[in-house]
Order: C-alpha cells, then structure tokens, then sequence
C-alpha cells in the first residue's frame, strides 16, 4: 500500500485534501470544464443561439488545451506524477495528448460543419415517426455533440495517462460512453445507427467488464492498482503467477477491443458504417491514438519485467489481426466498411511497434499513430463530401468515375489511400518503416515479414478503390461532389499532414523520438 | 583559377538558350508569332557571350587561359560531392563558338526553311533546347555535367528527328537514335562510374589535372583500368557519333527536318564524341590500346562512311555518309594522340562549316524542288539556283580537299598525321584515309553532277527557284568558313592556342605547303572526282535505279549495318522478350492470380463470420479471451 492510501484511512479521522497539480493537467481539466459548460449552455441558451456558442466554445476548448500540451511540452521538466500520482505527465503523455487535441480539432471541423447535416435534429424521435418529420422540417440542429464530444476528448486525454489502472478505467468509460451516444445520432440511415450505437454499447461494456476483472486480477496479485507497484511486484517474482497472467490476459483484451484486434474486432466494421462519419473520423483517429497510448503506458510500465510472459500471445495477436484486417477488406463494399478493416490492419500494424517494447518501439508508434491520424480523418472527411440524394454515397460502387467527375477530390482520396497503403513520400511510408524498423531490431523479424505480406495484400483493395475511381465509367446518376469550407478545412490539413509527414518526416521523428526519451514515469 | 569578367558570367551561355527554350515550350500558342525570333535572338546573344569570352581569353597569357567557374554544389552526399561546374579553357571556347556561331546562322536560315510548318515555334524551341545542352556539354567542368549535356542533346536530337512524328518512318528514326545512343550512354555511364571508384572524384581539375602537362590522378592510372575506361569512354564516344559499331542511326536521322541535320548531325553534337576522346586525353595517353582502337574505329568508320555515301540517292543520306567518314578522320587523328588532337577539332571546326553549308544547301535544293530528296530527279538544277550551287560547289571543293580550301589543310593533316604514326599500324591507317579521301571525291562529285549538272530530270509540277534571302545569307557565311576556316586555323596558331590544352606534341609539326601524302591524296582526288565525272557528268543519269553492283547495292543497305544490329541484337531481344512475356504469362501471372483468388476466397469465407449479431460477436470475444488467458498460461506456467 502506498502512502498516501495509508494516510489516508490515518486514524483521527481527517482526510487531508489531496494535492493536485493543476497546470499539469490543465488540457484535461480545460477539455472536461468545457464540456460542462456545454451542457450549462444547452440547458441556459436559447435553441437558435447554442450552435453559435456551442462550437467556439469547443474550438477554445481543444485549442487552448492543445496550447497548453505544448507549453508543457517545451518546459525542461516534464516528467512528473501528477494529482497524487494518478496521472503522469511525461513525453509519450504529452505528444499522445497534443496528438489526440489536434486530431479532435481537425474532427470537430467535421462535426460542427453545417453543409453536411450529419446528425439527427432529434436523436430520440424515433426514425420515421411524425417527430422527426417535423424535428427535420423545423431545422432543428442538434447541439448536444459538443458537449458530448468535449467529454469523450476528455476522456481520452485521461485514458493514457493514467498511472494507476482504475483512473485508467475510470478513463476508459469517461471515453466510451458519450462515444456510444454518438454513433447513435447520424440524420439518414438512423436505424443503422443505432444499431450501431446498441452494439458497440454492449461489446464495449462487456468489454470493460472484463478490463476491470483483470485490475481485480492484478489487484489481487500485486495488492495494488498502480502501474509502478505492479511492475515491481512482478520483478520481485513472488505471488500467484496464475493471477498475474490472467491479468494480463484480461486488461490486455479490454485494450485490445478498443484498437479493435483481432478477434476483438467486430464491433468496429459495424460501428464506423453505422455512426455518422464524422463521428467516425474521430473515433478512428482519437480512440485509436488514445487506446494504443494506454496499451503502451500498461505495457511498457507495469508488465516491464513480464515481456517473455505476453509477448507469444501479442505476437498472435498482432499477426492475426494485421492478415485478417488486410484479407477481409478486400471483399467490402461499402467504403466505409473497407477504411474500418483498414483500421483494423493498422492496428495491427502498430502492434508490432507495442510488442517491440523498446525506445524506438515507443517513439515509433508514436509517429505512426500521429501520421495514421491525420491521414484517417482526412479520408473520412472525403467519405463525407461524396453525396447523393440518401446522403453520403458509401457503396463503392457509387464511387465508379469519380475521377472524372472531380478529379480534385478523387486525386486527394487516392493520395490518402497510398499513404495507408504505404508508398514512398506519403506519410505512411514512413510510419510503417519506423514501427517494422524498431520491430526487426527487436528481433521481431517474422512480425515484419507477416506485416510486409499484409501490406501488400492491403494495397490490392486500396488501388483497386483508385481504378474504381480512375477507371470506370461514371454512373449516370452518380453522387456528387459537396465541399464545404469546414470540411475543405479538414481535408487540406490531413493532406498537408500527410504530405510533410511523408516528405519531412524528420522533425516529428525527432518529436516523438524527444518524447520517448525519458520512457514514461511512474 | 577562377573565371572573372564576362567569363565568370559564362552560365548566361547556357541559360539564355534554355530560357528560350522554356518560354517557348510553356508559353505554347502565344508565343507562335515571335517564336522564331526569340530564338534567334538567343541564340545569337549566346553567341555574343562566347564571342566576348573569347577576347577576354585572347588577352591572358597561354597558362592563364583556363578558367574555372563553380555556380552550386549539385551533388553533396557524405564525401562525394560534385559542383555545377563550368571549364572555360581554349578547347571549350572553339567549341562554343562553333556552337553557337554555325547554330546562330543555322537558325536564321530555319526561319525560311521552315516558313510553311505550323510548329515552327517548337522548333525553335527544341533548336535552343539542343544549343543549351550542347554547350553545358562542352563547358561542363567535370564528367557529371558533361553527361547532362550529353544526355541534353541526345533528348533534343530525338525531339528533332521525329520533329514530323505524323511521318511513321521519322517517329522510328527517332526512337532508333534514342536506344542505339542509349548502348553508347551506357559506356559513358561504366566509364563515369569506374572513373569515380578508382580516383573518387569526376572532376576534370583532379582526374586530368589543370595543365598541359597532364598531372591529374589519370596520370598514375594502371595500362588496365586506363584502357578500360578508354575503351568505355570510346563506346559513349561511338554511340553519340554514330562510329562503328553504332553507326546505324545516323542515317535514317535524316527524317529530320534539314536544319536539324546540318547543326546536329554534321556540325555540332555528333562530334561531341570526338570532344569527349580529346578532353579525356590524359586517359587515353595512359593506354596504347585504347589509343589503338580509337584510330582503328575512325579509319573503319571512314571508309564505311565513304562507301555508303557512294551508293546513295538521298541527297541528305548521301551526305550523312560523309558526315560518318568525316567524323571517323577526326576519331582517327584524335586516336593518334598528341600529334593528332589539333588536326582532329581543326577538322572537326572546318567540317562544321563546310557539312553545315552542305546540309543547308541540299534544303535549298529540296526547298525549290517540292522537298524532293531523290538525286535522280535533280539534275541541272545550278541554273535556277546560283547562290545555292555556287555555295554548295564551294563547301563540295571544301571537303574533298582541294588545295588552299578548308578541307585542304585539315584533312591533309590529318592523313600526313596518320603517316607520321610509328610501325606499320601508321601505314595501315596512312593509307585508309588516303583511300577514304579519294572515295570521298567520288560521292561528293557524285552528288555535284547529279544534282547541278546534267539534263533536267525533274517532274513537270516542279518549278525550282533560289530560296529567299534569309536562307541564302547563311549559306554565304558558311560558304565563306568553308574557303578560309582550314587555313586560318593551321596557319594562324590554332596547334599554339590549344597547346595548353592538349598538350606539346612529340614531335614539332611544321606546316609544309608540298607533302608526299599530300600529293597522294591531290592525285587520288582527281581520280574519285574524274571517275565520278566519267559516270554521272558525261553520261545521262538514269531516273530510275539500275541494279547496280554488289557493292553499290551493300552500299545502299548502309553495308548492312541494320541487317547486322537485327540478326545480332533485335531478333535474340525480341526471342528473350517473347520468352519473358510467356513465362511472365504463365508462371509470374499464374502464381500472382492464384494467390491472389486465393485471398479473395477466403476473405469472402471469413467475412461470413461477421454476422451482424451483437451475439456473436460477444462470443468471438469470449472465445478469444479464452485463447488468449490459456495462451498465457500455457506457455508460462506449463
């Protein structure tokens, strides 16, 4: 026990006020504050002004957290413990937290644009009643994605710097449950969405389920819920392996679901087609940067001494899902569908980065992860601007000649779809060749000859979405091209990103190799 | 040293033209009306910078005179590092005024010449782009920037072979040019790359050292490497001057339009091989072999040249036989080394003039003759078009030597060069291109009295008549380098000012007005030129081919040097490829679709297990859950 917890329950009775830091953790308190202030709003404004309010007020929000990881960033001490050793703040927290915030920008230039409409006047009339009718014909816009958006962020800012596994829990669900309401909330196709909505609650909550079996696991092992102390109990090799290892194996799968490995994958194909897209492009870039920030922190932290134990079973697990995301793609139909597979690979991908467990391991995955975001929310946003009379033309096939319908907008997507293929002078060249690199010099070779493999097999369906594109005759009938300033907005930065990342990738390279310098604190 | 004055600004040689260039190409239709004039003007103000370099040079001393300039780093990788260097030294000067002297006029005359086309403007702006090229070709002060000329004007060469890529048979000579200079550019690229593994630099200044002496590292080079570097250099040399055994080109190059071959394939680029054997001269000097092979392939070259010229109707064909032959003479003086390195680009300056004036003067003819190009429908042509036949009969005396006149002096030299070659390989060569100079009589005769001389031949809907003035003014002044430039350069010091250059010959040459082999060759002149006179002068050419001998008819075939290229090299190709494309058929795409259809099928199995139920989705997580804690378990607690 640790010896805040004993002086805490210290007899006399006095519970001393626990001492936080808060300019440590200011983008988080920012993010959270703001999104209390946008429910104040949604209760106290008026209907016709919240959307005026609401979206400046959660552009500050990201922004001046996002300012803030940066101060923080550029000060020489930034590796501390912080709110009683709850969370630390140290160079993987940082760039992880900076990554999520301007990945949840670039979002939230996708969700507060108004040209798309992707979310329902009223999320609780039921699809195809009177209500909606007459929530749609009203104009209504529903507002309460701020907030909900701002407490996901939060979230997510927690989620990989918590130091002690039930903040990291606690995190986890401030994170999931407003997503779950989210995917719920798209304007067309509303069934589908809440099917969507429905299915990743109950995976998801099944999931934690077994996430806080595995700190009970570890409690029961180590006697403590702190990263440190369990890393520490297990260098000392006493207690009951089988609760360790079965620990392991359950916090591991909770984690595991929320990158979306396989076999903990299904969740994520039906949810990224069902939630609104923008919705998704924030799950497929936040959540995942967010998620594979705690998978390292847990890993490189607490199971530090125990790599020989997890690492046959994460091999399994990294090779499984990198061939299984890369070979079921190529039968999807839905674009939508197909980037979540994508996803799904990629996941895969970076794991080989997390199974590394060394320095460049870390800093590797970090690159990946910012390049892989930006790209992702960059195709999403291009996913949204293909429309039609239903909405957003997902099938691939309404995609056919979109080339030469506009060749602006088809250019850009296909250059997207290089970089999650990999080629040279896109960013995901470089993210992949950073991860597979770290990966052989861990002499994890075999990974990377699997990952190569996938790779090739996942650049079939990514070029063949570019012949679809380039190649075929346009649709009579076909989908239009709508682009409104905010998503342009969006678009150009997941481009610009992607382009700098891929053609100088040096001074982020140095970034995340800075960050991962001093490895995480404890 | 360093260049100062107009010379440090000797970029502006290259950048005028290539800014030309540019213009021209990205400014498209709107530039068509003043198209040709802006190249002119370049090309003219190019001219003028050499001209002025070309003084400022004259007033330094003989050591003084090579300069160097270094605009950037163009390559700087860990040790290796080459500069965008230019060498301003006597030899790069000759050539520059060559290039842009003859190639200033060369443009004026495609103002006429090419009047009626409606592309004139890229034209022109191919002609800069070749300007621009050729002379970062000869100003290149180490072999990386040489070779960015070199492959410069080989891009515009082929631009300007298949100029007419309406015509099927310009677009093949063009792409011919392209791939048989490719086999050349591939020696120049060994010899480049054996150059920098054995001395680790390309640089002129340290491989060939910065005098006359010749103390560069080339002078501590092994016989080996030298010869084959030489040999490698040679080939780069053979390709791009279209020697043998690359020779095939050339001739079917002439689907270009006329001017094209006057500038760049007579005067300027195809000589650049001989440029390149002369610069690299300390390498050669190293290697009696490949000095050897280099006179052996001229004089080869020569009297192939000569041959193919005699059997050949193509007033144009027939001279770019010639231009063969004559570049072979300069390949073989500037295999003889130090005795030969002058002859060899006095040569190669006169032959600029007088094959320029030639060319363009075959376009007068064509231009008055409805672009015929078939000799026997010319015929008595000289009274319709007095400047052009007083002209091209001046070039015609020029280059088969008759005395006082350009060719005189150099080719003569050249041959009392070959001569004064110690052993018995001096008298081999001696008397090839004694030979070579009495069949270069014939043909050129030959193309004299077919063309001005006899009775008309041509159809009835021909009318020939002088072309304008602004083809004819050209056709003047080379007319006039024709009759002097020879003389001038032999008599006025030209072996003195390249001395620092290319080094003190052996043995002091003085000029001699009488010389033995100077006689053979008057004699054996006389004789080409009477039997020609015998057969095309006296006697009615007739309008269609006769069959001809075996030799006439080998001649037509260009010796059957395509026959040759065919059966050695394009049938064998095209057997590998067919037998690429089955096995890449068969094997590579058998494996790749089957590996491929199995993927597809699996993934359409697999997919099946996503099943949309949230239940079962539940239970494939429980079923992993449960690999993976007995995963965990197993292998660790067991």
């Amino acid at each position: 026990m640790t010896s805040h917890v004993s002086a805490a329950l210290a007899p006399g009775g006095d519970i001393p006020a626990p001492h936080i830091e808060y300019g440590q953790i200011m983008p988080i308190l920012l993010v959270l504050g703001v999104a209390v202030a946008g429910v104040l709003v949604e209760a106290f404004v008026g209907r016709t002004w919240r959307y005026t309010v609401q979206v400046p007020l959660a552009f500050l929000g990201l922004a001046g957290g996002f300012a803030w990881t940066i101060v923080l960033g550029l000060r020489d001490e930034t590796h501390a413990v912080a709110a009683e050793g709850a969370l630390g703040v140290d160079g993987p927290t940082l760039f992880l937290q900076g990554t999520i915030l301007i990945l949840a920008l670039v979002s939230l230039l996708l969700i507060a644009d108004r040209g798309t409409g992707s979310f329902a006047a009223q999320a609780a009339a039921l699809p195809g009643s009177e209500a909606e009718q007459r929530t749609t014909a009203a104009g209504i816009i529903q507002t309460e994605v701020f907030p909900l958006l701002m407490f996901a962020v939060g979230g997510m800012l927690i989620f990989p710097a918590s130091n002690d596994l039930l903040t990291m829990f606690v995190g986890l669900e401030v994170m999931s449950l407003p997503l779950y309401l989210l995917c719920g909330l798209a304007r067309r196709r509303r069934l589908l969405s809440q099917e969507a909505a429905v299915k990743y609650f109950l995976l998801g909550s099944f999931s934690s389920a077994f996430f806080l079996y595995g700190i009970a696991l570890l409690y029961g092992y180590a006697g403590s819920v702190k990263l440190g102390d369990i890393a520490a109990e297990a260098g000392r090799d006493a207690g009951s392996e089988t609760l360790l290892l079965g620990g392991i194996a359950l916090l591991a799968l909770g984690l595991l679901f929320k990158l979306g490995a396989v076999p903990f994958h299904m969740w994520k194909p039906d949810v990224y087609q069902g939630a609104p897209t923008p919705i998704t492009a924030l799950m497929a870039s936040c959540t995942l940067v967010s998620a594979f920030g705690a998978m390292l922190r847990v890993f490189f932290v607490a199971f530090e001494n125990l790599t020989w134990e997890w690492r046959p079973a994460m091999w399994g697990v990294s090779i499984i899902t990198m061939i299984a995301g890369a070979v079921i793609a190529i039968t999807q139909t839905d674009i939508k569908r197909m980037l979540a597979y994508s996803s799904i690979a990629h996941a895969g991908f970076l794991l080989t980065g997390v199974i590394a467990t060394s320095r460049e391991g870390l800093s590797s995955t970090l690159f990946y992860l910012a390049a892989y975001g930006f790209t992702t929310v960059g195709a999403f946003a291009v996913v949204t601007t293909v429309r039609d009379a239903g909405g957003e033309a997902g099938h691939l096939s309404r995609w056919a000649g979109l080339g030469k319908r506009s060749p602006l907008i088809a250019g850009v997507f296909a250059f997207f779809l290089l970089a999650f293929a990999g080629i040279p002078l896109t960013s995901g060249f470089t993210g992949k060749f950073a991860v597979f690199k770290a990966a052989v010099e861990a002499d994890a070779t075999p990974l990377v000859v699997v990952g190569v493999i996938s790779s090739a097999i996942a650049a079939f369906f990514y070029v063949r979405v570019i012949v679809v594109m380039f190649f075929s005759e346009p649709e009579a009938d076909g989908p239009t091209v709508v682009v409104s300033p905010a998503t342009a907005a969006a678009v150009v930065l997941g481009l610009a990103a992607t382009v700098v990342l891929g053609v100088l990738p040096q001074p982020v390279l140095d970034l995340a190799g800075h960050a991962a310098t001093q490895m995480f604190v404890r | 040293m360093k260049a100062e004055g107009i010379q440090a600004a000797s970029w502006l040689l290259v950048a005028l033209p290539l800014a030309g260039a540019a213009i021209l190409l990205i400014g498209g239709k709107r530039t068509d009306k003043w198209g040709h004039l802006l190249g002119v003007a370049m090309s003219v103000a190019s001219f003028g910078v050499g001209a002025a370099m070309f003084v400022q040079m004259l007033g330094y001393g003989a050591e003084e005179r090579r300069r160097t300039v270094h605009l950037w780093d163009f390559i700087d990788v860990g040790s290796f590092t080459v500069g965008m260097d230019l060498l301003v030294d006597p030899l790069s000067i000759s050539f520059v005024l060559l290039i842009t002297g003859v190639g200033s006029l060369i443009h004026i005359y495609s103002i006429g010449y090419m009047s009626h086309d409606p592309d004139r403007r890229r034209f022109f702006a191919y002609l800069n782009l070749f300007v621009a090229a050729m002379l970062l070709l000869v100003l290149g002060g180490n072999y990386l920037i040489l070779f960015l000329g070199w492959e410069g004007v080989g891009l515009a060469s082929y631009l300007l072979i298949g100029f007419w890529q309406h015509k099927p048979t310009a677009a093949t000579a063009a792409k011919k040019a392209f791939v048989v200079n490719r086999v050349g550019d591939i020696g120049l690229v060994l010899a480049i790359s054996l150059m920098f593994a054995t001395f680790g630099s390309i640089g002129f200044d340290q491989v060939l050292g910065e005098g006359a002496e010749h103390a560069g590292l080339a002078s501590q080079l092994s016989t080996g490497t030298a010869t084959a570097i030489g040999l490698l250099l040679l080939l780069g040399a053979c390709g791009k001057s279209a020697q043998l055994p690359l020779q095939s080109w050339l001739l079917d190059a002439m689907e270009g339009p006329t001017p094209v071959s006057a500038l760049i394939h007579a005067a300027t680029m195809v000589t650049a091989g001989v440029y390149l054997i002369v610069r690299s001269a300390p390498i050669f000097e190293m290697s009696d072999t490949a000095q050897l092979v280099v006179t052996i392939v001229g004089a080869a070259t020569l009297l192939a040249g000569a041959i193919i010229g005699c059997g050949k109707d193509d007033i144009k064909k027939a001279l770019a036989g010639s231009t063969m032959s004559q570049i072979g003479y300069m390949h073989l003086a500037a295999g003889l080394g130090r005795t030969g390195y002058v002859f060899a680009i006095a040569h190669l300056i006169a032959h600029g003039f007088f094959k320029a004036g030639l060319f363009l003067g075959a376009g007068s003819v064509m231009h008055g003759m409805n672009d015929d190009v078939n000799m026997r429908r010319f015929g008595g042509v000289r009274g319709f078009m007095m400047i052009t036949y007083a002209t091209f009969g001046l070039g015609y005396l020029a280059i088969i030597g008759f005395p006082f006149l350009s060719g005189w002096f150099t080719k003569d030299g050249i041959i009392e060069a070959a001569y004064a070659k110690e052993g018995t390989s001096g008298i081999i060569l001696g008397s090839c291109a004694l030979i070579g100079a009495g069949i270069t009589a014939y043909y050129m005769s030959r193309v004299m009295f077919m063309t001005f001389f006899g009775e008309k031949r041509w159809a009835d809907d021909v009318h020939p008549h002088e072309s304008p003035k602004v083809m004819t003014v050209p056709l003047m002044v080379l007319a006039i380098g024709s009759v002097f430039a020879g003389g001038f350069l032999v008599l006025g010091g030209f072996a003195e000012f390249l001395e620092p250059v290319v080094g003190k010959p052996e043995h002091e040459h003085h000029f001699a007005w009488l010389t033995a082999p100077g006689a053979a060759t008057f004699v054996l002149m006389l004789i080409g030129a009477g039997i020609a006179w015998r057969q095309y002068g006296a006697r009615p050419v007739p309008r269609e081919q006769p069959a001809g001998s075996f030799l006439t008819v080998a001649a037509r075939k260009d010796l059957y040097g395509d026959a040759l290229n065919e059966s050695l090299l394009m049938r064998p190709g095209q057997w590998l490829t067919r037998l690429a494309v089955w096995f890449d058929g068969r094997g590579v795409d058998g494996a790749v679709n089957g590996v491929a259809a199995g993927i597809g099928g699996t993934s359409g199995r697999i997919r099946r297990i996503q099943t949309g139920f949230a239940r079962s989705y539940a239970l494939s997580m429980v079923f992993g859950a449960a690999v993976i804690v007995a995963a965990l378990l197993v292998v660790n607690v067991a």
